[in-house]
């Protein structure tokens, strides 16, 4: 039965599009949790949509067939040139970006759904690019998901340190002259080639959770940057494909699957990981310093048995 | 290591400000401070809960854009052309504390790690683990590499920043409060590896609320006051009425920018 599956043009192509998204969204989905900027996948993921249904109308009016060509071209240039106005705005204060933020999100679906109209599509259109249609996934599609993921991976994990410095205090890398926007928008325009690599598998509205649930998976398990991107690369490979085995076997939404797969791995994990640290001896976490005050002898001896208890 | 450094040019001021202005809104912080800190000298700034001091040092480093003014450092200029020119290897910036930090767990390592990043060095060098580890043993948490920051108390994390600093060599510290809140057992430590570093040769500008453990280092002082430097000399004494035991206590280094200048008065009796 899985030589079955793997000897399927079409579950071939799948895979491997499943296999690079479950690699590159979670090194993505690392920078944007670490930089508490976890929603910004679903952010550029609307802005992606108007992107789908601009390449839509150009195709349309260039008379190209299928008349969606232009659309994953288009959802490309839609979602970085999205992620660096959001870069822009939040760099210019933060009250004010919540609200541009908020407003490019809306604008995203609402020009999405105007725009496919004008092209002559309807809505049903977009419904594949909002919540995936992996079968469909053609060799040019799989040649720009190869191209765009190794794109991702180079930069995420090349520039691990840099990025990880601008993620986990900002400032102090302004003060060690890092070149900081340039590094922030490095890790924009990186979000909004993995929302659009990822769109074909999961969908738009999915993106998100690909690149945030096996981070959150991972973070309760490792203490370190470092591991906790490796742990949520390797959970989300084992989702994305698992997830895609199973729709080959039952009429189910692949990206709603994954997706789904994914949480339950998160509640397993987060109910397990709890009865496993348990056991682990620790060190005493008190530092063996003299106080500041001087204490009556009977204090003294309190804290040596409580310094005991701790060994 | 000191030996192999550029050095600057003879007589070169290692930091100079001039008539440096900074506004936020319709409060103007600081209000046309001109400091000058050359090469050996460990220079204390001092004032009062508000009166510019954090705002001073970050528009030092980068961090706070000046509305008016210019900063060089180590003889470069700060600013416009984004500090390209700077030598940023040779400087090391302390925070007065902790950030909130990401939003995931970071080891000691990977904390101290990212201040070998400088300027237009990206990626880590080669023995870098080396490099972090013997910074972090300056610190005296050589033990605790691979434990997540969050979980070490503020001191210790205090200590991580400073490590985090060191860790590229620098020939300027600039240190905001590292001693706030630290018990005196780390102070004296902290006292000491300062010690060991002015002697090699650093130069040092450092925010203190007290002089406390430094003060036999500190070679000049500048006391700010309302945005302003009202004293650039010899170290001050403290207040006579504020010693004693209790006075650590009274003064529980609230945050600079929720107590209002005028709340508080200076902590410092300026000697003429």
């Amino acid at each position: 039965m899985i030589t079955l599956m793997l000897t399927d043009p079409f579950m071939q192509r799948a895979l491997l599009a499943a296999l690079l998204v479950g690699v590159t969204a979670p090194v993505v989905g690392t920078y944007l949790v670490q930089r508490k900027l976890s929603l910004l996948g679903d952010g550029i993921g609307h802005v992606a949509l108007t992107g789908v249904a601009l390449g839509w109308l150009v195709g349309a009016g260039m008379g190209l067939t299928p008349n969606d060509a232009l659309a994953v071209p288009g959802a490309v240039v839609a979602a970085v040139v999205g992620s660096v106005l959001i870069e822009v705005v939040r760099r210019r204060g933060r009250t004010s970006g919540d609200l541009a933020l908020a407003i490019m999100f809306y604008g995203g679906i609402a020009g999405g759904v105007l725009l496919i109209g004008i092209a002559g599509g309807s809505s049903g259109n977009l419904m594949q690019y909002l919540f995936g249609s992996i079968s469909t996934v053609s060799d040019a599609d799989l040649w720009l998901t190869v191209v765009l993921s190794l794109v991702v991976l180079t930069i995420g994990v090349g520039l691990r340190h840099a990025l990880f410095s601008v993620s986990h205090d900002e400032e102090f890398a302004i003060a060690s002259g890092l070149p900081v926007w340039a590094l922030n928008v490095v890790v924009a325009v990186v979000s909004a080639l993995t929302v659009t690599v990822a769109m074909r598998v999961v969908g738009l509205l999915l993106v998100s959770a690909l690149m945030i649930v096996p981070v959150a998976v991972a973070q309760q398990v490792t203490h370190a940057f470092g591991r906790t991107m490796l742990a949520a690369c390797v959970v989300g490979v084992v989702v994305c494909v698992s997830g895609l085995t199973i729709t080959y076997w039952h009429n189910v939404s692949p990206g709603a699957t994954i997706v789904v797969l994914a949480i339950a791995v998160y509640a397993v994990v987060s109910l397990v990981a709890p009865l496993l640290t348990r056991g682990r001896p620790a060190h005493d976490p008190h530092p063996d310093l003299p106080d500041d005050v001087d204490l009556p002898a009977a204090a003294t001896e309190r804290a040596a048995a409580a310094a005991k208890e701790c060994r | 290591m000191m030996d192999t450094r550029r050095t600057t040019e003879a007589g070169e001021p290692v930091i100079e400000a001039r008539g440096l202005h900074f506004r936020a809104g319709a409060s103007h912080i600081l209000r046309g401070i001109d400091l000058t800190v050359e090469r050996g000298e460990v220079v204390a700034l001092l004032g009062a809960n508000g009166s510019g001091k954090s705002t001073l040092v970050r528009s030092l480093v980068g961090i706070n854009t000046p509305s008016e003014g210019t900063v060089r450092l180590l003889g470069q200029p700060l600013g416009s052309g984004r500090g390209a020119a700077v030598d940023w290897s040779r400087i090391g910036y302390v925070p007065q504390r902790a950030g909130a930090g990401g939003g995931i767990p970071s080891t000691a390592q990977e904390v101290v790690a990212s201040g070998l990043l400088h300027g237009r060095r990206l990626r880590l060098p080669r023995g870098w683990r080396d490099q972090v580890e013997s910074a972090l043993d300056q610190v005296g948490l050589a033990d605790r590499m691979r434990d997540p920051v969050h979980l070490l108390s503020g001191g210790q994390q205090q200590r991580i920043l400073i490590a985090r600093a060191l860790v590229r060599e620098p020939d300027l510290l600039v240190l905001d409060e590292p001693v706030a809140g630290v018990d005196v057992a780390s102070q004296e430590a902290f006292a000491d590896t300062m010690r060991r570093l002015v002697d090699g040769g650093l130069t040092v500008l450092v925010v203190l609320h007290e002089l406390g453990e430094l003060e036999p280092l500190v070679t000049r002082a500048v006391v700010l006051g309302h945005g302003k430097v009202v004293h650039d000399g010899a170290p001050p004494r403290a207040r006579h009425d504020h010693e004693g035991a209790g006075r650590r206590h009274r003064h529980p280094h609230a945050d600079d920018n929720t107590l209002g200048a005028e709340a508080r008065v200076l902590d410092l009796e300026v000697r003429p």
